[in-house]
């Protein structure tokens, strides 16, 4: 499958009138961006209307729970850390032409050995390294999980959406297995593992509510984009990705590069697990599984797999999300909504970027 | 343990396998259309949803199963419809149009449910079985696999007829080659759009049947996210099958086996996680991929648009 790489930026560079083609570029794609997402606004708020609530005050309440106030906005940059690793994560695979759909799985595993060391780590060493080598291992437990599909991959050509699919379903039971036999708290009722105590957490940044671990997601997103575009590894992979039997005749070892794409795309959803553990939740519950991964996918290809594009949208995302949960406490709107609301977004976004680039090319011709 | 492996025993567990293979093989063959076809329909888990809610809103207001399952079909085919246009007229990406249609199916049939039932989740009465004469007095296997609801045979049918349609009809050849080079299609004088078209509504009503299958034969009620994932086990099962409907129908079946193992385990007591057996039929088809995993064959031009003149 070929990958469509965004119109550089930089190409018009030289021009005189590069300043003013770079700001109307910027003016485009903002309009570009927020008018579908009003669009989708509205047509959710006949959904809405349909089901008898006033939009107008839900998604004032959205808007005021998931931006405006202050607990709201930290619980919302909070919410992007794990998302921004699996963003990051599902860049370079796609990038590369490779369709891992088992982030949830990695995910979920990464989580419940972060959960699961963590504890007895503190016990026998400072915090900050048993924070580090939780990570570490949950990065190394995720690219294992990998392993298989990456190889049957790389040396017998098996479809990796296959192979990803099934080892996300295997991953959230062994998950859950993993939960209720092997590392389940004997303190509590619940099948959950030990909880982390809050000290030993990752640090919160300043005096707010939000976890260091957005800097970390941050990073990770940036580095990846810069990889991806600016150095001979990511342009290999991007070969890959492109045409795989290009890549083969222009010397890259395919199946080799291959396998290091899923162990950094595992790796980093194993991260994303790890952060949201280490980070906000503490433990891991049975049956617990967020599905981040399935509503970042689509996110990620809207982003044209830019790692800053892709910051916006995940943001968006966790505003519409965690806004979407208050209501569901305080408005009576059951929290599926959201789901409704960024699928329409979603749909509505890839409709207005389809109708742009028809015009474009009209005018063109 | 001794009445683990009674007549009774084995029989409510062989129905059971039957009863959670259905909508298995309706997802399997209808995903196996499209991807025929060359459009890769991730959205079939949002059409299993629409036919589930639709489908067990038919049934319970019209008191007719035949009428639950036809409107569980029409759901299936409402959101084929969408996905038809923003993906084969339109080109979008496959992927996005696919998930997204899968998060608002299960948004919308919620929200949907959670205003309209979730008091009072109301059931449908037991299904009528069509009891096949002779053959449902074979011990074990005649009550579980010859007193089942018509449609199963019906389904089973299918496999069959589709198999006929696929090697035998001029459509089937349309469809093949729309999927491994529709330029050559188009050329033939045959429109790439309506072929796959065809295939992509085809998929919404063999999956809106299975989700209403689900809610209506298997569950008897409907609840939010009724499908839990077999929608991706259909994706899984028509890519396992390499275009043969027969291999579809021995997936749905095995996967059957193992979903019907979890609640039989649970009725007799044996205390394992469920999630252990859960992982059983994934770590069949696993195993079988690490040993026999050859080339897969798929169709050339699957998950790409087609456009005419493009290169």
């Amino acid at each position: 499958m070929s990958i469509e790489t965004a119109p550089s930026a930089g190409a018009t560079a030289l021009d005189p009138t590069a300043a003013v083609a770079t700001r109307r570029d910027i003016q485009h794609r903002l309009l570009m961006t927020l008018g579908p997402i009003l669009a989708a606004l509205i047509i959710a708020g006949c959904i809405l209307l349909a089901v008898g609530v006033d939009p107008l005050a839900y998604y004032g309440f959205v808007l005021e729970k998931g931006l405006l106030s202050p607990l709201g906005i930290q619980q919302t940059l909070t919410r992007m850390a794990p998302l921004l690793f699996l963003a990051a994560g599902l860049i370079v695979a796609f990038r590369a032409g490779m369709w891992n759909l088992g982030g949830d799985g990695q995910f979920l595993l990464g989580a419940v050995t972060a959960a699961a060391s963590a504890p007895v780590f503190v016990q026998i060493m400072p915090a900050w390294l048993a924070l580090v080598c939780s990570f570490l291992i949950a990065m190394v437990v995720a690219m294992i999980w990998s392993l298989v599909p990456a190889l049957l991959r790389a040396y017998q050509g098996v479809n990796e959406i296959i192979t990803t699919l099934m080892m996300t379903f295997l991953g959230t039971s062994l998950a859950n297995v993993l939960v209720k036999l092997v590392f389940r708290d004997p303190g509590t009722t619940v099948p959950q593992t030990r909880t982390l105590p809050v000290e030993d957490r990752l640090p919160r940044l300043f005096e707010t509510t939000i976890t260091s671990g957005l800097l970390l997601g941050l990073a990770a997103i940036i580095i990846v984009h810069l990889v991806m575009t600016r150095t001979a590894f990511g342009l290999k992979l991007r070969i890959v990705g492109a045409n795989p039997r290009a890549a083969i005749h222009s010397g890259l070892g395919v199946p080799k590069l291959t396998i290091a794409v899923f162990a950094i795309s595992a790796g980093l959803a194993g991260l994303a697990g790890a952060v949201d553990i280490l980070g906000v939740q503490g433990n891991v519950r049975a049956d617990w599984n967020p599905a981040y991964g399935l509503a970042v996918i689509p996110v990620v290809f809207l982003a044209r797999m830019n790692g800053f594009a892709a910051i916006g949208f995940v943001f968006l995302l966790s505003v519409l999300s965690i806004g979407g949960e208050s209501a569901a406490r305080r408005l009576g709107v059951p929290n599926h909504f959201t789901l409704v609301l960024v699928s329409i977004v979603l749909i509505v976004l890839a409709l207005a970027e389809y109708i742009d680039h028809r015009y474009n090319q009209s005018r063109r011709v | 343990m001794t009445g683990l492996f009674s007549e009774v025993f084995l029989s409510a567990l062989l129905f059971g396998a039957v009863t959670a293979a259905i909508p298995l093989l309706l997802a399997g063959l209808g995903e196996q259309m499209s991807e025929k076809a060359g459009v890769l329909n991730i959205g079939i888990e949002g059409m299993m949803l629409a036919g589930a809610y639709l489908g067990f809103v038919g049934a319970f207001y019209s008191g007719s199963l035949w009428l639950g399952f036809f409107t569980g079909a029409a759901g299936g085919i409402a959101v084929a419809l969408v996905m038809a246009l923003l993906c084969v007229r339109i080109g979008l990406n496959q992927i996005v149009i696919g998930i997204a249609l899968t998060l608002g199916l299960e948004g919308l049939t919620a929200l949907l449910h959670h205003f309209q039932f979730s008091r009072s989740y109301p059931r449908l009465p037991a299904v009528d079985v069509t009891v096949i004469p002779l053959l449902s007095d074979i011990p074990v296997i005649g009550p579980a696999l010859f007193r089942q609801h018509l449609i199963v045979y019906l389904a089973i049918a299918l496999v069959f007829a589709m198999g006929h349609i696929y090697r035998r009809t001029q459509l089937g050849l349309n469809l093949q080659a729309a999927g491994d080079k529709p330029a050559a299609l188009d050329v033939a004088g045959i429109d790439v759009m309506r072929t796959r078209t065809i295939a992509v509504l085809t998929t919404g009503a063999l999956a809106g049947l299975g989700g209403a299958f689900l809610a209506n034969v298997g569950a008897g009620l409907f609840i939010p996210f009724i499908t839990n994932g077999a929608g991706f086990l259909g994706i899984v099962l028509a890519m396992l099958a390499r275009g043969r409907p027969v291999w579809v129908l021995f997936g749905a079946l095995l996967f059957g086996v193992c979903l019907s193992l979890t609640t039989a385990m649970q009725v007799a007591g044996i205390n394992i996680p469920t999630d252990i057996i859960q992982m059983l039929p994934f770590l069949a088809v696993m195993i079988m991929l690490v040993l026999f995993g050859r080339r897969a064959s798929l169709p050339a031009a699957l998950g790409i648009p087609y456009e005419r003149g493009a290169r």
